[in-house]
């Protein structure tokens, strides 16, 4: 794509390789640090290949983001590209579900979306770190519009069944408690000289500065109410005005509650490096990132073929499906590779035809479990009583958090919201549920936080990972042997065949490692076929 | 500290439980409260028919399948579901860390006497803690 308004200014690339150039690499890589690269995933640039052999021809097995990304790129390299694909959709787990859309899962139940026309939600991916700058990338080349999705919410809730009487507390209390309690503790250790054998005399007086400001101390260094607490914590009564304007100072929580909660847990979540703000969700919906890539390569994409058996020799694969829309006729697609983004639950139940160690590989990584409930309210309640305005409430119970819209704050009329969104145990548990006692299930544990639940509900739908039948799981789980031992294979070309998706990658379950997979393997395949007579 | 929680996550249900922070867009690092698991048949409910199907029937999705239990040649000896439950198989997760010995013995005898099954011998906690493998977990 050309700029039509040329800059006088290097771009930060141009820039970069300058410094690249002139000096070396570990100058570039302090200089990509310090203007704020290379702290997420490894993303540079899309690749380039040029000079694709006249006529080869590449079966991509899956329209997922890793299926679709590598035919966008390989047909612009010049190759001749086919898709296949199970669904009679393209976008693979990037899925939105809206009002009118059907949900069919293994064991036969069948859920009809009802949510009110606009609002949507997103059983699959639904929030993207800044730094996963490849899926990015390609979001931007597409047109595909971005907004800020709300991870941290001072103003959400945190629930234990253990603690503070079963009763959600503020994140906001809760985050000041727990940095002032932190900060009093060390202060008063430095203070009464019992770091002294751990800590210098110059380095205890930067601390107890630290201490003291950071944890918002008084001048004896106590976490205590006041005024000083209440301005991070929140007064009992707010900051007003006129005659009866003055604040009321909030009683911060006993220590002993605050430590012993677990609470703390929620406030390093929010630290993790895959979920620092800013975050990104598209605007509308996440399938539409699926529907932009879908613009790029729709006249190369078949769907409802289901694959069977994939083979290959010496002159090229061939891969042998049910074209479902045609009464599952049996078919063959012969190309001389194959991109296969297949999920390793379904591949590895395929008759494919690799070396032993893809095969072993192939075999090697289990899926996930997870399930996500959408749940449609009359009214806005989170934001009208209680001034939650998106971000995420967390508890113990299985439901394990309630998310906020990101979107259409102050907005009349129904809304969406994630009522449910769990992997492990949990995830086991609700997806051998039937829907209904899914959404049962859900409110019930969601009233803790909100009294509104009842009355206010209008709808919901769930969607369980494992008894979705293209990829029977929600995504890749490594175990660090299986990393060690089978994780080369998986991503090596085997002869004409290279398997692409989140499963290959470091970033599993996010859609960037769908995207740097792609991105690998059809590198590997352009180099292959370039060096093939 | 992670990996000895891993292993208490049954133990303690009341607690938050974190189990390690790898799952990329997981929920969350931390299991909360888990339904108690104290029989088979509690084990099956709970863990097994999200996929297996409550009555035992598996399904078919693209080209795949989860596994029947009736009719199923492989639940002949009660060795192979041990395995496979310890150790996962294909797409099917591992459990050696989130269940015990004794609610593998449960859940294994369970499905081997249901499901059209009737199998009379059982398998004791023991014998699964004598298949226990080297530890699979996930990456930290």
């Amino acid at each position: 794509m050309t700029n039509a308004h040329p800059r006088k200014v290097p771009t930060r690339r141009q820039l970069l390789t300058r410094i690249g150039t002139l000096a070396g690499s570990a100058a570039l890589y302090q200089a990509m640090t310090s203007l704020g690269h290379a702290q997420g995933t490894d993303f540079t640039s899309s690749p380039v290949l040029s000079g694709a052999k006249r006529g080869t021809r590449v079966l991509v097995l899956g329209a997922g983001l890793a299926g679709m990304l590598s035919a966008y790129e390989l047909r612009k390299a010049g190759y001749h590209v086919q898709v296949l694909e199970f669904q009679n959709r393209a976008g693979g787990r990037n899925i939105s579900l809206r009002g009118g859309d059907t949900v069919t899962e293994l064991g036969g139940a069948t859920q009809k979306v009802s949510f009110a026309s606009g609002n949507y939600i997103n059983p699959g991916p639904w929030r993207i770190p800044y730094h996963h700058q490849g899926l990015l990338h390609y979001c931007r080349e597409f047109g595909v519009e971005l907004e800020p999705f709300v991870e941290l919410n001072h103003n959400s809730w945190l629930h234990s069944s253990t603690a503070f009487d079963g009763k959600p507390v503020r994140y906001r209390e809760f985050s000041a408690d727990f940095h002032g309690f932190t900060a009093e503790l060390l202060g008063k250790a430095i203070d009464q000289h019992k770091l002294d054998d751990m800590v210098s005399v110059d380095e205890q007086e930067h601390v107890m500065t630290a201490m003291r400001q950071w944890g918002c101390l008084d001048s004896n260094l106590n976490w205590t109410r006041g005024i000083i607490s209440s301005e991070t914590r929140g007064y009992e009564k707010a900051l007003g005005g006129g005659i009866n304007g003055a604040p009321v100072p909030s009683e911060p929580f006993a220590r002993k509650d605050v430590m012993r909660s677990g609470l703390w847990t929620w406030l390093a979540f929010h630290e993790r490096l895959d979920m620092q703000t800013t975050m990104f969700q598209p605007v509308g919906g996440m399938d539409m990132i699926g529907k932009g890539f879908n613009r790029q390569v729709h006249d190369l994409i078949t769907l409802n073929c289901k694959v069977t058996s994939i083979h290959q020799d010496d002159r090229g694969v061939k891969v042998t499906y049910n074209d479902m829309s045609h009464g599952g006729a049996v078919r063959e697609a012969e190309a001389d590779y194959c991109v296969c983004t297949i999920p390793l639950p379904i591949l590895s139940q395929l008759d494919v035809q690799v070396s032993a160690p893809l095969r072993a590989a192939i075999m090697a990584v289990p899926y996930a479990s997870s399930v996500k409930l959408g749940l449609e309210f009359k009214r806005r309640f989170w934001e009208e009583d209680d001034q939650i305005y998106g971000g995420i409430s967390f508890t113990d119970q299985p439901i394990s958090q309630i998310s906020y819209p990101s979107h259409g704050y102050f907005s009349r009329g129904p809304a969406v919201l994630l009522g449910g969104y769990m992997f492990g145990p949990a995830a086991y548990d609700f997806a051998g549920m039937t829907p209904q006692e899914r959404i049962e299930h859900a409110l019930t544990q969601g009233e803790v936080f909100h009294k509104q639940y009842r009355k206010e509900f209008s709808n919901g739908v769930s969607f369980a990972w494992s008894r979705v039948p293209w990829t029977m799981g929600c995504c890749s789980m490594w175990s660090e042997q299986a990393r060690r031992t089978h994780y080369k294979a998986l991503c090596t070309m085997d002869n004409r065949i290279v398997l692409a998706g989140e499963h290959a990658s470091y970033v599993g379950c996010w859609q960037e490692g769908a995207i740097l997979s792609a991105l690998d393997a059809i590198t590997q395949l352009h180099s292959r076929a370039q060096g093939a007579s | 500290m992670r990996k000895f929680l891993l292993f208490s996550i049954f133990a303690v249900p009341l607690l938050l439980v974190p189990v390690g922070p790898v799952q990329a867009d997981s929920a969350s690092s931390v299991v909360g409260q888990v339904q108690p698991l104290n029989t088979g048949e509690d084990v099956y409910r709970h863990v097994c028919q999200g996929c297996h199907m409550p009555d035992g029937k598996g399904a078919v999705g693209a080209g795949a399948q989860f596994p029947a239990f009736a009719s199923n040649a492989k639940l002949q000896g009660s060795g192979y579901p041990v395995y496979v439950i310890m150790n996962g198989y294909g797409g099917m997760p591992w459990f050696s860390g989130t269940l015990k010995d004794d609610q593998i013995a449960s859940v294994v005898n369970y499905i081997r006497t249901h499901f059209g099954n009737h199998y009379t011998d059982t398998v004791t906690p023991a014998d699964v803690a004598a298949q226990r493998p080297a530890v699979q977990q996930k990456e930290q």
